[in-house]
């Protein structure tokens, strides 16, 4: 057979070399170990090989032009990834191959590298206001489980509060962290209630679930439903006086316009990186990081890869270097912190890149941007005969839509907006059935005034 | 065959940290303004009051540093055989692909029916990792190796939940050579880890096994063959007596390349096991991901899955999301997973075929057993289970116990040297180290024997230097972006700096220190 293009060693005049050169009489002999009995039977029914590049290229396009993308239709989710903008050159330097391919190495011959996860961590620390920064975690709800983890081992407590109105992945993620009831070491979720009139969290509630029991409070900024939270302070202040952890999730997006949470209390930060310059790819963009202030006894409990800088045998150069290494699951295994392995670090090269573009300007800009088009946008909607804003003022890109007046539910609207090349906010109607028939509508710098103005116009016509 | 290896030399940009780039006003993006008064929307308080100390500097010279920075890794742009992770060549058809708006631009929430090419990529891929497994039904939530042994652990909770016996069943037994994810993830679902020693012929007894089986066993989780390269012919045996026991067998499929088309998971009684996309089926490891762990399992365990699952309708031939689980153990992640990478495999998985699939395995085991041939005839290399008288399979541990002892010099050093030559530092060992200065390299089906060749003559002339110059190879190396990094300093409270604002205050609190 012809020989093939990913193996070196597949033309059969090197492989017998290489046989003559072992003393070995065949390549199965060379699997001796296996027992028979071990070995299947089994006639291995693939679907036939596609060893060109040509081939292999068209019947993929051919698979993937069977999606409709948010770039030929007019999309407005969020809800946990977000359609922002991707600068050309990040794909430029995430495509690198040397980065591409990067597996281990050391501090020295990968040294790029490891400063470019520096560079990750000290642009992020400056976003959220926080020294110390892990190298990232799988998604922004990995990374709320592994704070409250860590937040409980401080601590010793095993009961977190959380908004009732979160993101139910997100949630769902949290709750698995946290282990389930029956087991020894289960940490209990307790949702605290949102008020209705501000859709701000409930502080009576907070109060009346606040115990030297709690590990942690942990809330977001945006919300779920896309509103700032303004009584930050008087969360963390209920928190600190009972001796609880405070943990704020954040899109660090929003951090041009909105104030760090260290600002008003938190102890432990904690959010996506998606929106930093990673496509969303079908979700497949999502990655989370864990901050906190730079003390020993919440660096030891770090369950990240974490990068140090660093001096070397040269005078005056700079050096990168993991640090902490050894409270991992690598180093301690089982009695490590969680644990430790592969993660998202080829976005956080995307997303240091796209940092260093934006500078403190252009997260600015882009952050009133976001919001006057998402607030324009939401008035407009609400301008359509039945439909209202469910809070009109006070969010940061996303927004409830509530269509209860129109007497049509979210599946109908969104489905009749799809067939007009319009993918329509998250339907909120089964996580949050408070809301009734209500939609989260997410608006970023790369909708235009006319863009909502062809998406009003077609609710119009739907719910007319 | 031996050749005289030749030094390179890496690129050394003297790059400054972003940090210090860059001018007041420059930009690198800009955006359209803003209609009206933005800054008034955000409510009182919660405006941001300082801006974020972040560089100011043009596109074009973002552009140029992070070039810098790539061209300042050697990773795989010289010979990488960097053993346990099976370095594969990755597509650049497939990374293409990606970036395609069909793959980039979309939406994990978008309705199923505009996703279905997606989707059917999904389906056809799980279909392929059952045949290869014999296992019932794959998710691809998990977004590592690592992450898909958890998921075994939440699955493990949630079958045992649904029988009573979640309180009693509270261990889970692995061997000290598995990958530390296995007993991490299982101490961090809340599990009792038990650990089992190895034995002289490489892999734990049957005895020590049956000692730890009891009524509280959950599963047991192992890789097989270990990092050494050793298989364990008494698997099919622990399985049939975990499952005696009434816990629940995962594969831990890391190892995969050396037996892939010669064994099924299933077929040997497991109910479960794992695939790294990112490795073997030639995913990009990207320094670490994003990355897949595909976690399969069979029918028994398929209800508690986390949870959607991709279904096809065979009656429409449409593709469907099915988040009408019950017993769905919920979510380990956010979405359905790293679909990108998902894509890649599948085109990988297509491009190779049954037959390519087999002769990669073969391929990889006759490369590694060459280079251990070559290696051995190193002085100074030791070999793991050294009396051991079969071929090994796709990778092998060595140590360099005797060059050490020798020279004073060990794997470390030589590792470091051997960048000087453009070899990517050999991966070492896991913790615990079982064999003095492990190293483990895993030639695969990628490398040709001209590299496998070269590999070999870096190591041999640099356990030669370690005789004939210590003071070069314990300083190496020489031919880096940088000099040897001080280790010390990130493991000390008051130099450790993970973020640039962490170390200027740390750097003037030690200046000050100084100065009094």
């Amino acid at each position: 057979m012809t020989a093939h293009p990913w193996m070196a060693n597949s033309v059969p005049a090197i492989k017998e070399a290489m046989l003559k050169e072992i003393g070995a009489p065949s390549i199965e002999a060379l699997f001796e170990q296996i027992p028979d009995s071990h070995r299947t039977k089994h006639d291995f029914a693939l679907p036939p090989a596609l060893r060109s590049e040509v081939e292999l290229r068209r019947h993929m396009l051919q698979l993937l032009a069977k999606n409709r993308s948010c770039e030929e239709n007019l999309s407005f989710l969020g809800a946990g990834i977000w359609q922002h903008h991707v600068p050309a050159i990040v794909d430029e330097v995430a495509g690198r191959s040397e980065f591409l391919t990067s597996v281990w190495g050391t501090a020295m011959s990968d040294h790029g590298r490891n400063q470019a996860w520096f560079e990750f961590c000290s642009q992020l620390g400056e976003l959220v206001a926080c020294d110390f920064v892990g190298l990232p975690v799988y998604s922004w709800g990995c990374a709320a489980g592994n704070a409250i983890r860590l937040a409980s081992r401080l601590n010793g407590r095993r009961r977190v509060l959380v908004p009732a109105w979160m993101d139910p992945e997100r949630l769902a993620v949290i709750r698995q962290y946290c282990e389930p009831e029956g087991m020894a070491s289960h940490i209990a979720v307790v949702t605290v209630a949102q008020d209705a009139a501000t859709g701000l969290l409930d502080l009576a509630d907070l109060r009346a679930k606040m115990s030297d029991g709690v590990t942690a409070v942990y809330f977001e900024n945006p919300s779920f439903l896309g509103l700032i939270e303004t009584q930050g302070e008087a969360i963390a202040q209920i928190a600190h006086q009972a001796g609880a952890q405070v943990i704020v999730g954040v899109d660090p997006i929003s951090l041009g316009v909105l104030a760090p949470p260290p600002d008003y209390g938190a102890d432990i930060v904690v959010g996506t990186t998606q929106t930093l310059g990673a496509h969303m790819s079908a979700g497949g963009g999502a990655g989370g990081f864990i901050a906190s202030r730079d003390e020993e006894r919440y660096a030891r409990e770090y369950p990240t890869l974490n990068i140090s800088i660093t001096t070397t045998r040269n005078p005056g150069e700079h050096g990168f270097a993991l640090s902490l290494a050894h409270q991992s699951s690598y180093g301690m295994r089982e009695q490590g912190k969680d644990w430790t392995g592969n993660s998202v670090y080829l976005t956080a090269i995307a997303n240091a890149v796209y940092m260093s573009l934006m500078g403190p300007e252009g997260f600015r800009e882009l952050g009133e941007l976001v919001l006057a088009r998402s607030h324009a946008a939401a008035k407009r909607i609400a301008s359509v005969p039945g439909i209202s804003v469910r809070w009109g003022g006070g969010f940061f890109r996303e927004f409830v839509v509530d269509f209860n007046a129109t007497g049509k539910t979210v599946a109908v609207v969104n489905k009749a907006l799809l067939a007009k090349g319009i993918f329509g906010g998250k339907d909120l109607s089964a996580d949050i059935p408070a809301l009734g028939q209500s939609a989260l509508y997410a608006v970023t710098e790369i909708h235009s005034a006319e863009d909502i103005e062809r998406l009003a116009l077609a609710l119009e016509e739907i719910v007319r | 065959m031996s050749g005289t290896p030749k030094l390179i030399h890496q690129a050394r940009w003297n790059e400054p940290v972003v940090m210090e780039m860059g001018v007041k006003g420059r930009r690198g993006i800009v955006f359209p303004k803003a209609e009206g008064d933005a800054a008034a929307l955000v409510p009182a308080g919660m405006r941001r009051r300082s801006a974020p100390a972040l560089p100011e500097m043009t596109e074009h010279d973002v552009l140029r540093h992070y070039l810098h920075l790539s061209q300042q890794v050697l990773g795989m742009m010289g010979v990488s055989l960097f053993g346990t992770c099976t370095m594969k060549y990755n597509p650049r058809v497939s990374e293409a692909l990606g970036l395609r708006p069909q793959m980039a631009e979309l939406h994990p929430l978008q309705d199923d029916s505009t996703l279905q090419g997606l989707l059917e990529i999904v389906h056809r891929f799980d279909l392929i990792l059952r045949e290869l497994s014999g296992m019932d039904q794959f998710v691809f939530q998990a977004a590592g190796g690592a992450d898909a042994a958890y998921t075994h652990t939440c699955v493990t909770r949630g079958y045992f939940a649904a029988k009573g016996e979640l309180e009693q069943r509270n261990e889970i037994i692995t061997s000290i050579q598995a990958h530390p994810c296995n007993p991490a993830t299982a101490a961090t679902a809340g599990f009792k880890v038990v650990t089992l020693m190895l034995e002289e012929n490489g892999y734990p007894s049957i005895e020590a096994l049956k000692a730890a089986l009891s009524n509280r066993t959950a599963a047991l989780m192992i890789n097989n063959p270990d990092d050494m390269g050793v298989y364990n012919p008494q698997i099919a045996e622990w399985v049939k007596l975990v499952k005696q026991a009434g816990g629940l067998a995962f594969y831990d499929h890391a190892n995969f390349n050396g037996v892939m088309g010669r064994i099924r998971a299933r077929e040997l009684g497991f109910d479960a096991c794992m695939f790294m996309l990112h490795k073997t089926f030639g995913g990009p490891k990207g320094g670490g991901g994003p990355a897949v762990g595909a976690y399969g399992c069979s029918a028994e365990l398929a209800p508690f899955l986390p949870k959607p699952i991709v279904v096809k309708d065979e009656a429409t031939g449409l593709y469907r999301m099915d988040h009408d689980r019950p017993d769905s153990v919920g979510k380990v992640r956010e979405f359905l997973g790293n679909l990108h990478i998902v894509m890649r495999a599948y085109a990988w998985a297509r491009a190779m075929g049954a037959d390519g699939i087999k002769e990669a395995a073969d391929i990889a085991v006759l490369a590694n057993n060459y280079m251990e041939k070559r290696l051995l005839a190193i002085p100074g290399v030791a070999r793991s289970n050294p009396e051991a008288k079969t071929w090994r399979m796709e990778m092998t541990r060595y140590g360099l116990g005797p060059l050490k002892e020798e020279t004073g010099l060990g794997v470390i050093e030589v590792g470091n040297r051997m960048t000087d030559y453009g070899i990517d530092a050999p991966w070492l060992s896991h913790e615990p180290w079982v064999v003095a200065e492990p190293f483990t390299p895993e030639a695969g089906e990628l490398w040709s024997k001209e590299d496998i060749d070269l590999w070999c003559d870096v190591l041999a002339k640099v356990c030669d230097e370690a005789r004939s110059d210590p003071e070069m190879v314990r300083t190496a190396p020489h031919n880096a972006p940088i000099g040897r990094v001080d280790s010390e300093a990130p493991e000390d409270p008051a130099r450790w700096a993970t973020t640039w604002r962490a170390w200027l205050r740390k750097r003037a609190a030690l200046a000050q220190q100084a100065a009094e």
